[in-house]
């Protein structure tokens, strides 16, 4: 096994997870504390994507472009929760799941009206466009940066979920938002905050896959998917469940498409090997996410419910 | 006497008109004609089908909208790269509005959904993009007619030009579907000598870093790349990222064109592709292609409009020599098989399976005199190039 | 014996309740029953109705295109049909039931491929394979519920649609062009108007089989447990059977919509078993009803028609017309929010005031 290339792979499915880190964290907040079904989340991480990349198209300035997709990512979620959304809160998740099913197609179909159904271009900043060297290997800095911007967010989310009072309010609501409700706290506002967070965290999250992926319409909804296993497999309203589960889920996946297929080429036979490997590495992560609910229906690390 | 007489001259100046009626040709048809074009007009590869569309009708509208001195009413039917809602959508513009001609269809996965149903009721289809091996073999029809090309070829010219560029070590890399093998084995037929390793990632997986890092590590010659729409956006700027830009050449069938470039930018540079028509190619008809394009739609043209915007040749020849009487089917038929329009790729014809003979070049990715990305032709490996499956197909 | 409580929970009519007022009750719902009835079964009979004019109207038209959009809804509606059996009436969110479409598609397919194409062998294969594929699935998505539910049916369904894309020699991700409409003796199922015909014969048994199924024993416990599960238990009911029981029967049908629609489309693909196509499936269950038996199927008749009006604009709104066309899964989308939003018994629902409100 040639270890350089076993460490470029998981940092590769380390990267990976950051991303999904970054789209869980929120979608797990939301589901777990405001009991909401948000599968309009990817449609953000899309707006974030395209806002800056519409910013660094005009103005050349990745900087500037990640300063102002992430603000109008927040603002648009800020949006939606108010005028859309808030009819939905108290309804059944089946509910929630079609409006917010709904809202994909209406997402896609604004942003191709606005820059067409080709994809648009928005690259790293010039600095970042090189690789660094890594014990004899050459790993493409922007996903360095990209590592470090989401380990940054973990931290920081750390930080506000258990040493700020808005923090506790959060944690407080996760566990039981009914009493934190008539404690006194205007909960309409909290739920506000969490929504902008977790759309200011997806809009990020757009931001910095944006150089790697494609931005098109529909870009969303392969990441949704990912992250919808990531929270389940971490337990919904879990940071820490989604910061395990995306870690996990990024390692897996990657791991899996990159070593899987060779695997089956040793084991069967070479036109067989070809169609199973890459099917059965694509199936991985649903495997992956069957077996822990298998074990642990609420996730590896569910939240305890007062 | 003479009544007699005068009667026998009305008579006989009658039959003689009637007999003269229908030994000549019958009057030109200039009725309106409604054609219908379906390509894959929603979603996130919209941009294919607009570019196949925007080709045609550039070449009715520049022909006073008429194609053979008929006037043509053109009905858009979205497929939505869905093979059922294409099979729906084919119903609906024969059953319903009554088209005697569909043109288009952008993806192998519906052409397969729709070819049969549309062929067995006796409706022409001429194919501007897709080409999927099953109907250039045993199914063909005489009823379909491609203006593009059989998918394989695409695959044919690069594995040609990797063979004669002398690349020993190359690594093929393409989606796990049905476009994706049949290009390998195109490659693969042409370049005749053992691949290092052969790479197929699910069809909705958009990061290859693990990919990426896998090539970096066997150190090939070259990779062979077939990744449409997104994907290729995707591949190109992650190989760039990887630091294997400019270190290890790519090859690539349909992963860069214009319209991906203006996404990929210089992450293209130095790209070979092998599309079957390039914005330079030197003809009278291609050079007032791009121009007209150009102007019209302010963007350079992709080989998907080239290749609708021959079919529209290719009815506008057929319908003027069946003088407008597309109903007569078998005269239509022979028409069409003539081939007599000026193509935009140069030399062109039919092989007996109705798909194109045809000189097949390689071109590189590079940055034209006006400064834009563009195609450049460099290399013509394969000249009147037959697709490999003709000889499956029992038509003569 | 049973606390009011309870007994107010479960709709067992008259059980449990002492016996003078069983007595009242009883002649109470003799009399109302024959009107009740009647005030049922009108709409039902008003719908089939209507499906049996299709045909009449088609052959007025003079083409079949119209035919083939309602046999296309129809089929769909009786796949969200045995949806709505757990979704609407058991209370589970099934998001990979297109996985069962797909099961019965490619039955069909792959049989035909290999020169069988008898319905019947099709059909009992299709039923076989799914019953199993359903059996082991609900076996293991049964253990979890709510959010852990959705996904985890999701999952099976991405599983069994990444395997479907792996099998080159049925067409992969293409999809498999299926040559010829299934042989059923003494009929011609090539024929359009035959077909049509067939589709909405096993639409109306299905319904009817469902009636049947939701009114008995079976199905009043299949309700109780979309109320409260534990209390079902609690009752000494085994519940997990019983739903495993209604999953397995609610997948069939699905299979048996799947084996028509590769008929009627003469195609089978990956794309069946989306998860998309899951999603459309519960909004026409929401859209027409959820537990309505005939709602599903009003909403697979809305969605198709609205799909196809928005797709194709008939009516010309002036420049509006270009955008629509262009642009309709947006509108559809605007559409969806706003009938999750307000329409809350779903159209049949609110028309014959018999839907859940699902609050």
């Amino acid at each position: 096994m040639d270890l350089q290339l076993l460490a470029t792979q998981i940092l590769n499915g380390v990267q990976l997870g950051v991303l999904l880190f970054l789209l869980s964290a929120g979608l797990t907040l939301i589901f777990g504390i405001m009991n909401f079904v948000n599968l309009a989340h990817g449609s953000l991480y899309m707006m974030g994507a395209y806002v800056a990349a519409a910013v660094f198209n005009t103005y050349g300035s990745f900087l500037l472009a990640l300063l102002a997709a992430v603000p109008a990512a927040i603002l648009i979620g800020i949006i939606l929760d108010r005028v859309v959304l808030a009819g939905l809160y108290s309804r059944e998740h089946l509910d929630q799941v079609l409006a917010t099913f709904g809202l994909i197609l209406v997402f896609n179909e604004i942003v191709r009206y606005f820059w067409g159904s080709a994809p648009i271009y928005i690259n790293a900043p010039q600095a970042l466009r090189g690789t660094l060297e890594f014990f004899g290997f050459e790993y493409p800095s922007y996903r360095v940066f990209i590592i470090a911007v989401g380990l940054l967010c973990g931290l920081g989310l750390y930080l506000l979920i258990n040493k700020t009072r808005v923090g506790m309010l959060i944690r407080a609501g996760a566990a039981d938002a009914e009493m934190v409700d008539a404690m006194g706290t205007n909960i309409r506002r909290l739920n506000t905050l969490i929504f902008g967070l977790g759309a200011g965290l997806a809009g990020l999250g757009g931001v910095m896959a944006g150089p790697i992926l494609s931005v098109q319409p529909g870009m969303g909804e392969p990441i949704l998917i990912l992250t919808l296993v990531v929270i389940v497999t971490g337990g919904i309203g879990s940071i820490r469940g989604a910061f395990y589960g995306a870690l996990i889920v990024g390692l897996v996946d990657t791991l899996g498409r990159a070593f899987m297929p060779a695997a089956f080429n040793e084991l069967l036979a070479k036109s067989l090997a070809q169609a199973a490997g890459p099917a059965v590495a694509s199936m991985l992560i649903y495997l992956l996410m069957a077996f822990v609910l298998a074990i642990r229906p609420h996730g590896l690390f569910p939240v305890r419910n007062g | 006497m003479r009544q007699h007489f005068l009667k026998t001259i009305a008579a006989t100046g009658l039959g003689l008109s009637m007999a003269l009626a229908n030994a000549a040709p019958a009057e030109e048809n200039r009725d309106e004609l409604k054609v219908g074009f379906m390509g894959v007009f929603s979603g996130g590869q919209a941009a294919l089908g607009q570019d196949s569309y925007d080709g045609f009708m550039l070449y009715l509208k520049n022909n006073g909208g008429k194609l053979g001195n008929r006037p043509v009413d053109v009905l858009k039917a979205d497929a939505q790269i869905k093979p059922v809602v294409g099979a729906q959508q084919a119903k609906r513009l024969i059953d319903k509005d009554g088209v005697p001609i569909i043109v288009g269809v952008t993806f192998s996965n519906v052409m397969l959904a729709v070819h049969g149903p549309i062929t067995k009721k006796e409706v022409f289809l001429i194919g501007t993009n897709a080409g999927p091996s099953q109907i250039a073999g045993k199914e063909c029809s005489p009823y379909f007619f491609s203006t593009s090309y059989q998918n394989d070829q695409k695959a044919e010219s690069m594995g040609s030009y990797a063979k004669s560029q002398g690349y020993k070590r190359i690594i093929t890399m393409v989606p796990n579907y049905q476009s994706g093998f049949d290009f390998v084995s195109g490659f693969k037929r042409y370049y005749q000598a053992p691949l290092l390793d052969e790479i197929y990632t699910p069809l909705d997986q958009q990061d290859f870093s693990a990919e990426l890092a896998k090539i970096a590590s066997e150190e090939p010659d070259a990779v062979y790349v077939f990744y449409p729409g997104g994907l290729g956006v995707n591949f190109l700027r992650q190989y760039q990222q990887a630091g294997l830009l400019g270190k290890i050449p790519v090859l690539s069938t349909s992963t860069t064109d214009a319209i991906n470039l203006p996404a990929q930018r210089d992450s293209a540079l130095g790209v070979v592709t092998s599309p079957v028509w390039g914005p330079d190619l030197d003809n009278a008809a291609n050079k007032k292609f791009v121009a007209e394009f150009e102007k019209e739609y302010k963007r350079i043209p992709s080989d998907f409009a080239a290749q609708s915007y021959d079919g529209a040749q290719l009815l506008d020849s057929a319908i003027k020599k069946v003088k407008g009487h597309v109903e007569d089917k078998a005269a239509f038929m022979a028409a069409l098989k003539q081939a007599d329009f000026p193509s935009v790729r140069g030399d062109f014809k039919f092989g007996n399976n109705n798909f194109p003979i045809q000189d097949l070049s390689i071109f590189e990715v590079v940055k034209d005199d006006q400064g834009r990305f563009n195609l450049k032709k460099i290399a013509t490996p394969l000249k009147a190039q037959q697709d490999a499956y003709h000889q499956d197909c029992p038509m003569q | 014996m049973l606390s009011e409580q309870t007994r107010q929970a479960l709709p067992l009519n008259g059980i449990g309740a002492p016996p003078q007022q069983a007595h009242d009750t009883i002649a109470r719902a003799a009399g109302a029953l024959h009107t009740s009835r009647i005030r049922e079964l009108l709409p039902i009979a008003a719908i089939f109705l209507a499906l049996v004019l299709v045909p009449v109207v088609s052959l007025f038209l003079g083409h079949t295109y119209y035919l083939d959009l309602v046999s296309r809804a129809m089929i769909l509606g009786l796949a969200a049909m045995g949806l709505n059996l757990i979704l609407g009436y058991g209370g589970m969110v099934s998001f990979g039931h297109a996985l069962y479409l797909g099961i019965g598609a490619y039955a069909v397919g792959m049989l035909s491929t290999h020169g069988v194409e008898s319905a019947l062998t099709q059909l009992v294969v299709a039923i076989a394979v799914g019953t199993i594929v359903s059996y082991l699935i609900g076996y293991i998505c049964l253990k979890v519920d709510g959010m852990g539910f959705i996904m985890i049916t999701l999952a099976f369904a991405q599983m069994f649609y990444y395997l479907a894309i792996s099998l080159k020699q049925y067409g992969g991700d293409d999809g498999l062009p299926i040559a010829a409409r299934s042989t059923l003796p003494g009929m011609d199922l090539e024929n359009p108007y035959q077909f049509y015909l067939l589709v909405l014969a096993i639409l109306a048994a299905a319904a009817y089989l469902l009636y049947r199924l939701v009114h008995s024993r079976f199905g009043t416990v299949i309700r109780g447990c979309k109320q409260n599960t534990r209390r079902m238990y609690a009752l000494g009911f085994p519940a997990s059977r019983y739903k495993l029981f209604a999953y397995v029967i609610s997948a069939q049908i699905s299979v048996l919509a799947g084996v028509l629609l590769a008929n009627l489309a003469l195609f089978a693909a990956p794309s069946y078993m989306s998860w998309t196509l899951s999603g459309d499936l519960i909004l026409m269950c929401v859209l027409g009803g959820l537990g309505t038996l005939l709602g599903p199927l009003i909403g697979a008749i809305a969605f198709v028609g609205l799909e196809e009006f928005l797709s194709t604009m008939p009516i010309d709104l002036g420049n509006a017309t270009e955008l629509i066309t262009t642009h309709w899964l947006g509108f559809f989308g605007v559409f969806i929010v706003l009938v999750v939003l307000f329409l809350r018994r779903g159209l049949y629902g609110s028309f014959t005031a018999k839907g859940a409100r699902h609050d």
